[in-house]
């Protein structure tokens, strides 16, 4: 069985009260908006990117506690970090959230993130913990449209 | 051993209906009786499915055991049969309408496709390029969208009545939109966001003055009211087995057989024809016309004895218990610090939407879901009663004659204890 607090870690609750890098960045220089419409979540990513580094990044939106606190934390995660480094880190959230069993994923390197292991227990929030991520490859592909998980 | 006399109603079960015992009720819903993650069972999703009663489930089972067979064509006992129950349930459908004639009830696969149905039939024929449809601001998306689509088609315009802030139709609104142009009017009889109830009769009355039809969404009312589409007068009705107790995948289509005789065949196939041949088809008489293929005989079986135990329980005697009870419901909710009512119209059935400041309504969701308590949260396919609302999503709690003033309560703890964990 699920465990409430498996999902609702206490770093998960603090950042989604007080949300880090959650504001709108006049200098950035690439954005993207998510939209998760069976949720009504809603986020736009924006970067300053400084040739392939992530010199700035912010979020601004509205969202599930899950949703705030895996857009707060992946801003932390990935700011300084290169093009190529938070696409890896990407692929490794990916994993973590989508992975079957549980249990078995590899969550070294992922640092602070590893409290959303917990989430793969719950299948309709799984969309809410990767909603930024794919917002945040979009921003650095720099694609228009918004970003739907739907 | 199949008897004939199983068909119908069973002779003692017509008028019990003054004693209302929820808790004898509850045993006659076997699901109820279980737990998840690790605490008893509450049902508080009813508007998005409700839960069956013993009598239905063992209607359906006996029907696969013993009495399935294809309905319409055979010459054999099985087959005589399961075509008598089908057209049974059917009478069944009429009376729960109150509709003159059983011709004018269509089994269909539930309220979305009977909306698509007349859209497609109706529609197509009767409305072209500048007529207009008028619905409502608090409709759900499978009375928006068909609409839209036959808009696309013919070029006819969509008009939308608005609400107000408490999720009432403003009816002057409602009336100054109708006219000359105003071809059909679909209206949603009870909210399934918000639980607002309209004054059908009236709207209906409005629209009459330009001679426009008038379809009517009862899915959500079905489970709730008594319903009469004489006393109504709309031209068209719609609900879903599955909201009242039935299987999913049948529903009913009333519409004033002067209509429906006019009306194309929606589907074309086996069952809807009289004859065939490659020159020329006759259709069949109706309701057969608009029952193309192999219907969901299980499923019309299984609403017929859904029909039967809500008519035992008597939909008056659910009606007063169910207004006590969200009237309780209502109140107790309301009192929680921080928490907003959503739809607050003076009248209401069986739904009670909020929001709660700082928590997301899906995570309102999960922490009640780990009580054991099963609400919904999202938009409830009414994006455009959230936008209107300025909500991303809600917490809804919806009820059923099944529900206590004790689950009532506990929902209350488990709001609480959402508040704490998120504070
Ligand atoms: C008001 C309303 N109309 C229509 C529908 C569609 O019903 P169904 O999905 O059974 O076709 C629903 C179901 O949620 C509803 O609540």
């Amino acid at each position: 069985m699920s465990d409430l607090g498996e999902l609702y870690q206490q770093v998960i609750l603090d950042h989604n009260k007080r949300p880090r890098n959650f504001r709108r960045l006049e200098e950035a220089n690439h954005r993207a908006d998510g939209h998760n419409p069976l949720c009504g979540d809603q986020l736009t990513v924006y970067l300053q990117m400084e040739g392939d580094v992530i010199r700035d990044i912010a979020f601004h939106g509205a969202g599930c506690a899950i949703s705030k606190a895996s857009a707060s934390l992946m801003t932390e995660s990935v700011k300084g970090k290169t093009k190529l480094e938070a696409e890896q880190i990407f692929e490794k959230m990916h994993k973590l959230l989508t992975g079957d069993p549980c249990a078995l994923v590899e969550t070294g390197g992922l640092g602070k993130l590893a409290v959303f292991s917990g989430v793969c227990e719950f299948p309709v929030r799984v969309k809410c913990a990767s909603l930024a991520w794919h917002t945040l490859r979009a921003a650095l592909e720099q694609i228009k449209e918004a970003v739907s998980t739907e | 051993m199949i008897r004939t006399n199983e068909i119908g109603a069973p002779p003692g079960l017509l008028k019990r209906a003054a004693m209302f015992d929820v808790q004898k009720i509850r045993q006659d819903f076997p699901i109820l009786n279980q737990k998840v993650h690790g605490r008893p069972l509450i049902y508080l999703d009813n508007a998005a499915t409700s839960q069956k009663p013993q009598a239905v489930i063992d209607t359906i089972t006996r029907y696969y055991l013993e009495q399935n067979a294809n309905i319409h064509r055979g010459v054999h006992y099985l087959s005589e049969w399961a075509t008598r129950a089908y057209e049974e349930s059917r009478l069944k459908a009429q009376r729960f309408l109150n509709a003159t004639d059983a011709r004018e009830i269509i089994f269909v696969r539930g309220a979305t496709e009977a909306i698509n149905l007349v859209a497609h039939s109706y529609g197509l024929k009767y409305i072209t390029a500048g007529d207009e449809i008028l619905i409502s601001a608090i409709e759900h998306h499978s009375n928006i969208v068909p609409w839209q689509m036959l808009c696309q088609t013919t070029g006819a315009i969509l008009r939308v009545a608005p609400m107000n802030d408490q999720g009432e139709l403003l009816l002057d609104e409602y009336e100054r939109l109708l006219g000359p142009r105003t071809k059909l009017v679909s209206l949603v009889h009870v909210s399934n966001a918000l639980g607002s109830l309209n004054p059908i009769k009236a709207m209906v009355a409005m629209a009459r003055r330009w001679n426009a039809r008038v379809m009517v969404d009862g899915a959500q009312a079905a489970p709730h009211l008594a319903i009469d589409v004489q006393e109504l007068d709309c031209d068209f009705y719609t609900f879903s087995g599955h909201k009242v107790f039935g299987p999913t995948g049948i529903g009913v289509l009333y519409g004033k057989r002067e209509w429906l005789e006019q009306m194309p065949p929606y589907q074309g196939g086996g069952d809807m024809i009289i004859s065939v041949s490659f020159e020329k088809t006759e259709y069949n008489h109706l309701p057969f016309k608009f029952e193309a293929g192999t219907p969901h005989i299980a499923g019309a079986i299984g609403l017929g004895a859904a029909l039967d135990y809500v008519n035992q329980i008597g939909l008056d005697t659910i009606a007063r218990y169910e207004h006590d009870l969200l009237a309780y419901a209502t109140e107790a909710v309301a009192a929680i610090p921080g928490l907003r009512l959503i739809g607050t119209a003076r009248e209401k059935a069986g739904v009670l939407g909020f929001v709660l400041d700082g928590v997301h309504a899906h995570d309102i969701g999960t922490v009640l879901d780990h009580a054991g308590i099963a609400i919904r949260a999202g938009h409830h396919c009414a994006m455009p009663v959230m936008k209107r609302l300025g909500v991303p999503a809600t917490a809804r709690a919806s009820l059923a004659f099944y529900n206590t003033k004790e689950e009532i309560d506990a929902l209350v703890q488990g709001i609480y204890k959402v508040k704490e964990m998120f504070d």
